[in-house]
């Protein structure tokens, strides 16, 4: 019997059972539902981050200290003067690989704190920054200038704040000009503000932190935080390579340069590593835990794929006479066998559809309430439905095969 | 005229070896020449439906030879044993076995699904026997919108849809009235004159018989008597 004839027997026989076949279905469209959502909010997370990470840079190569006998983060510890990045040893760098690297963004942190204006108040992070360091992070700025080479050398005190901040402490009025003191934890700070910048919330930003409590950073020149902390290293720093340089092949380069540096201090050593090598292990991880929540969705796949097994026993047991009278006129074994696999394939065809569709859209649905661009998987679709066919095959097979081998007399006789 | 159905020593045993051993046929030989009918009678348990089976290659005998148009059907796999099924032979039962879902045209299709044959060649063909049977008009209703007299007309013209040399026929006026009946016993007549078909019909009706050219009587798995008209 043809491929077509079978597919036309098939829904037939659907279409006069419609809400077993439907029930028979819900099992495949859940599984395949719930796996396709779980993608696609996966893959439109790992989108939107690897979306974020290229807007801050992927050619950005990030230098910084790293214990060589813990494993605590930077942001807990206090380097000695010794250990730190110094100038020198940036320039030297820059000297080095004058053609390879095409900016470097320093950063010094001062503290954290308020201002207050009357009862209105502002939590900023009080940051010192190069002049590049603008350009490199994609500052945008909304009123004013970014601090300059000058600002820099003269150690000025100014500054470049949020535009919240500018918001919640000036209002509508222009900051510019205006002088502010920051409440530090180390005592008090004072700055003309030269430029405001449009404030955009990190990806990784506290969900349901209100405007009010939200902290934003006020960046001062780099050798004006210099002279307030009493320092003149850096832990960390973001080398941005010039165009056609393989950031992460560099960025090997740039770790074994400190190498020299670095190889008589007990405590220390310098790492650097590429935005891309970053995203990467980032999208994998993502990857990683959609992957093993899909695959605990499957499982449902499974439990689907017995239902669908279940269902064909019991019409295969309803239909003996068919398959005896069917024998008897001709069909071979193999004819009976492929009418069932074939009837068990369309049904969780036609369930992996519905459960695609649905599963995009709530995958969508879901991509958009957690705040991704959605991000649907045309592979991930490919392959829901392959694997839905093959759930049909395999859970089909065995009552296919029980009905290929019924003896046509004893069929012909059932009642 | 060489015979197309030959039977040499048949015999059919179930759970040979054991205790329950049961034997429906034995030592049976029988010959039918193309274009005869032939009614098998007996009483209930005679092995007359036995006989059937093996004849309409659905059962192999335990002992003996059967050739059909000359070939032994003991050298075939059972793939083709199907294929020479869906051939040679139309079946027709005493409960039409009709498949409920589908119409008669689709019923009357059904054999020609496995001869691979195209659907617009399979329609016009399952039409032509129905016009046959006198069931055109009811070629798009379903099974249970038709009487038995019509679901048997139905079952006939599938028994004939792929052509085949013989129609075997189980208590095909079992389960209808005797008028009904005796209607359907002169389509199988039709088909055996005009369409020179092998009839073999199988009754425990001797009214039904007697049309027959050839009545033969089992008892016990054996051919007891033969009668010629």
């Amino acid at each position: 019997m043809n491929f077509a004839s079978n597919i036309a027997q098939t829904l037939q026989n659907l279409k006069a059972n419609k809400t077993r076949s439907f029930l028979t279905m819900l099992g495949i469209i859940i599984g395949i539902s719930s796996v396709i959502a779980i993608v696609t909010v996966g893959d439109s997370l790992s989108v939107s981050i690897n979306n974020s990470m290229q807007e801050l840079g992927a050619s950005n190569i990030t230098v910084s200290l790293q214990s060589k006998t813990s494993s605590r983060s930077g942001l807990e510890r206090t380097y000695a003067a010794k250990d730190l990045l110094t100038k020198v040893m940036i320039e030297d760098l820059r000297q080095t690989y004058p053609s390879q690297i095409d900016d470097v963004s320093l950063t010094l942190a001062v503290g954290n704190g308020q201002t207050t204006k009357g009862k209105q108040y502002a939590n900023l992070t009080l940051t010192g920054v190069n002049p590049s360091y603008g350009e490199v992070n994609d500052i945008t700025l909304k009123s004013g200038r970014f601090l300059s080479d000058r600002d820099d050398l003269e150690q000025r005190r100014a500054c470049v704040v949020s535009d919240k901040l500018a918001e919640r402490i000036f209002g509508s009025a222009s900051p510019l000009a205006e002088r502010i003191t920051m409440a530090l934890e180390k005592g008090a700070e004072t700055c003309t503000i030269v430029g405001v910048y449009e404030y955009q919330a990190s990806l990784f930003a506290a969900a349901g932190v209100s405007d009010d409590d939200i902290v934003t950073t006020v960046y001062i020149p780099l050798e004006t935080a210099s002279k307030i902390t009493n320092q003149d290293g850096f832990s960390t720093f973001t080398i941005v390579t010039a165009i056609g340089v393989n950031s992460t092949d560099f960025a090997n380069q740039v770790g074994s340069f400190f190498g020299k540096y670095y190889s008589r201090n007990d405590d220390y050593e310098v790492t650097a590593s590429s935005m891309e090598s970053m995203v990467e292990t980032v999208q994998d991880m993502i990857n990683n835990v959609s992957m093993a929540v899909a695959v605990v969705a499957a499982i449902s796949l499974v439990v689907g794929g017995i239902g669908v097994m279940n269902i064909m026993i019991v019409s295969i047991t309803e239909r003996t006479r068919e398959i005896g009278t069917r024998k008897a006129v001709g069909a071979t074994n193999a004819d009976i066998r492929w009418q069932f696999i074939i009837e068990a394939v369309v049904i969780c065809l036609i369930g992996g559809i519905f459960g695609v569709l649905l599963g995009v859209a709530g995958g969508i649905t879901g991509a958009i309430l957690l705040g991704f661009t959605p991000y649907v998987s045309a592979a991930a679709i490919a392959a829901a439905t392959l694997f839905s066919m093959f759930v049909g095959v395999f859970f089909g097979y065995y009552p296919a095969n029980k009905a290929a081998k019924m003896n046509p007399i004893d069929a012909l006789r059932y009642e | 005229m060489k015979p197309i159905i030959e039977l040499k020593n048949i015999s059919k045993k179930y759970y040979e070896g054991k205790d329950n051993q049961l034997q429906v046929l034995n030592d049976v030989n029988l010959s039918i020449k193309s274009g005869e009918f032939v009614a098998i009678v007996g009483a209930s348990g005679s092995g007359k439906s036995t006989l059937m089976n093996i004849i309409g290659l659905l059962d192999q005998p335990t002992n003996g030879q059967y050739f059909l148009d000359g070939a032994d059907t003991s050298q075939q796999s059972q793939k083709n044993l199907s294929l020479i099924r869906g051939q040679k032979i139309g079946f027709v039962f005493q409960t039409f076995n009709l498949i409920g879902r589908i119409n008669a045209l689709k019923n009357v299709e059904l054999p020609m699904l496995y001869t691979g044959a195209p659907p617009k060649q399979r329609a016009a063909r399952a039409q032509q026997l129905l016009e046959l049977v006198e069931m055109s008009d009811r070629a798009k209703h379903f099974p249970n919108e038709l009487s038995g007299g019509q679901k048997q007309r139905v079952a006939i013209a599938r028994a004939m849809v792929n052509d085949p040399s013989i129609i075997l026929a189980d208590e095909p006026t079992g389960a209808l009235d005797s008028t009904t009946g005796r209607m359907i016993i002169d389509l199988f007549l039709e088909l055996n004159r005009r369409h020179n078909k092998t009839v073999i019909l199988i009754t425990h009706d001797a009214e039904i018989a007697s049309r027959a050219q050839r009545i033969i009587t089992l008892k016990d798995g054996q051919i007891v008597g033969e009668e010629r008209q």
